[in-house]
């Protein structure tokens, strides 16, 4: 199957865009960032998905599948820069898909648009709202390119589309915003409180993207890996020091003294948990992860060695 | 800093049919360090302080789904730590029952992280279907804050039930285990309620003792489990008959409450020296 991959040139897409060449796919990509030692087999053009040549790659090669994963997630980018990105060039792959004839897209999109807080169940279905963005503004953007990628499914039904909503990535590569949290040796969190975080091995998730494609997914699911663990020991087995700090000061220290920065919203990410239930997916994928939940953990602390 | 564990708590947890991984954690997050030091503390307070007795454990299923459905009563809940700490301590096989709780104590910093460590998860349909579906025992007041806030004047009638639990129960075909809790009225005798703390707290009420501050006095108090009840349907049926049905558990939770009470009368005669 012909492959484009949008977002190929990241750390996930380049992963993603190995696995389906190795599977026996023609990959193709397209990225703003370059990717100058891709694999022979995977194509790659740099250009931006809104402008003209990313459609002439579609009009051209006519892919029959596209992962779509070219998304901003780092929330220290500008908000009107993350909003066209991500939204508008959602909206200009899905409107690719449909005139180009492409059967089959999938949306990577993440588990953070149900959104945290003191009453959201733990276990979120695909049926729950994505209301992320209520107590998490800078994720506005997010949640509504899910939602608009989830339309989809009823403006163009005879293209296969299917959004995912994956938990944190962790491992090698050292990428994603788990990942960004816990890159310093001392990790911020809220003093009195240890939420539940979900997350899965890269590796894991890549896998979860070549077999949404082989089973030929449609509908809206949660991808999830291994059972989830609080924060408290998060930081611990990966050889991080969970500072606390009381809530009224949080959004003060955040930035600074070592500790990553983040929105002021993000404070009931690191307060109440966020978990999902990725049984849908598993059942109609056969989908199984590989790494448990303490290798995805090692993988990413040892990575984070230096070289000797 | 850590208590040291009693050693038949340990024991104990050591036999509940709870999934925990390496880090001794379960899928929602229950740790069975915790437990333990919750458990060692709550046994010297069921054996020592609130001295209870528990009559009718044999109702309680060894395995699979049920909901545990009782009186609240007492200020505070003492009535679900000893509940709990009954069936670890008392049931054979041990189980863990998982309280559903307010949402206010969800915004309370270490108090919700202890309720989620030790399976005290937020009152939401949807975790409570989580737990049933995966065969747990659920614990459940659907008298809410109310019950536990009930003056002493008020004491052992209930107030009113509320109706999700009876529709949860039918959707999941899971039957209710009625309990009661005596002792818990005069453990803690509320006069009045203090509005202002309950304000500044965040919580629903603050009770207000004769002995002044809110501290459960030692007195005996007793468990009463009824026969399991089923009802058979799918939770969509009309008010009418859900309500039929919440007032057939509600009368036999009374006539537990009544029993017990007659059981504490004699028991405190015969503890009070002559």
């Amino acid at each position: 199957m012909k492959v484009l991959i949008t977002g190929v040139a990241g750390p996930m897409g380049r992963l993603t865009a190995e696995l389906l060449l190795h599977a026996g796919h023609e990959v193709l990509g397209i990225d703003r960032r370059p990717w100058p030692d891709a694999p022979r087999g995977i194509r790659v053009l740099q250009a931006d998905i809104r402008k003209r040549p990313a459609e002439d790659v579609f009009r051209t090669c006519r892919p029959e599948a596209v992962i779509h994963m070219a998304t901003v997630t780092h929330l220290t980018a500008r908000f009107e820069e993350r909003y066209r990105i991500n939204l508008h060039g959602t909206r200009a792959v899905f409107e690719h898909c449909h005139t180009y004839g492409v059967r089959q897209v999938l949306f990577i999109g993440r588990h953070t648009v149900y959104g945290a807080g003191p009453d959201v169940p733990l276990y979120h279905s695909e049926d729950d709202p994505p209301i992320g963005g209520s107590t998490f503004p800078e994720l506005g953007d997010l949640v509504a390119a899910d939602l608009y990628a989830g339309t989809a499914l009823w403006r163009w039904p005879e293209l296969r589309t299917a959004v995912l909503r994956f938990v944190y990535t962790l491992g090698p590569l050292r990428s994603g915003t788990l990942a960004s949290f816990l890159h310093g040796p001392r990790v911020p969190t809220v003093l009195g409180y240890d939420p539940l975080f979900q997350l899965m091995h890269e590796r894991d998730a890549a896998r979860a993207n070549v077999a949404a494609l082989q089973a030929n997914l449609r509908g809206i699911y949660n991808v999830a890996g291994p059972q989830p663990v609080p924060l408290g020991t998060l930081c611990r087995v990966t050889g991080r020091q969970a500072v606390a700090i009381p809530e009224p000061l949080y959004p003060r220290v955040t930035g600074r003294f070592g500790f990553p920065r983040l929105p002021r919203g993000a404070t009931a990410h690191v307060k109440h948990p966020i978990v999902v239930n990725g049984d849908a997916f598993r059942d109609a994928t056969g989908f199984l992860h590989e790494f448990s939940e303490t290798q995805t953990m090692d993988a990413f602390r040892y990575a984070a060695l230096p070289t000797p | 800093m850590r208590l040291p564990v009693d050693p038949e708590v340990a024991e104990r947890l050591a036999r509940l049919d709870v999934p925990f991984n390496s880090y001794g954690l379960d899928r929602f997050g229950i740790s069975r360090p915790h437990l333990a030091q919750f458990f060692t503390v709550l046994s010297w307070f069921y054996r020592h302080y609130f001295r209870v007795r528990a009559f009718g454990l044999e109702h309680v299923p060894a395995q699979g789904r049920a909901m545990l459905i009782g009186n609240h009563s007492g200020g505070l809940p003492v009535d679900a730590g000893m509940l709990l700490t009954s069936l670890i301590l008392e049931l054979e096989p041990p189980r863990l029952a998982h309280g559903m709780v307010e949402k206010f104590a969800q915004t309370w910093p270490f108090v919700s992280t202890w309720f989620s460590r030790i399976g005290q998860l937020p009152g939401l349909p949807e975790n409570a279907v989580h737990m049933l579906r995966a065969d747990r025992l659920l614990m459940v007041f659907p008298e809410g804050a109310r019950g536990t806030g009930k003056l002493y004047r008020d004491r052992y009638t209930l107030v009113r039930f509320g109706t999700g639990f009876m529709r949860l129960a039918m959707q999941t075909r899971t039957p209710i285990v009625p309990f009661a809790f005596v002792g818990g009225e005069e453990a803690l005798k509320t006069l009045y309620h203090n509005k202002l703390m309950a304000k500044l707290t965040g919580a629903p009420y603050w009770p207000v003792p004769p002995h002044i501050v809110p501290v459960p006095l030692p007195t005996p108090c007793s468990l009463h489990f009824g026969a399991p009840m089923t009802f058979e349907g799918d939770g969509d049926e009309s008010d009418e008959i859900i309500q039929q049905h919440i007032d057939a558990v509600r009368a036999r939770i009374l006539e537990l409450i009544e029993d017990g009470r007659q059981l504490r009368r004699e028991r405190v005669a015969q503890e009070v020296p002559r």
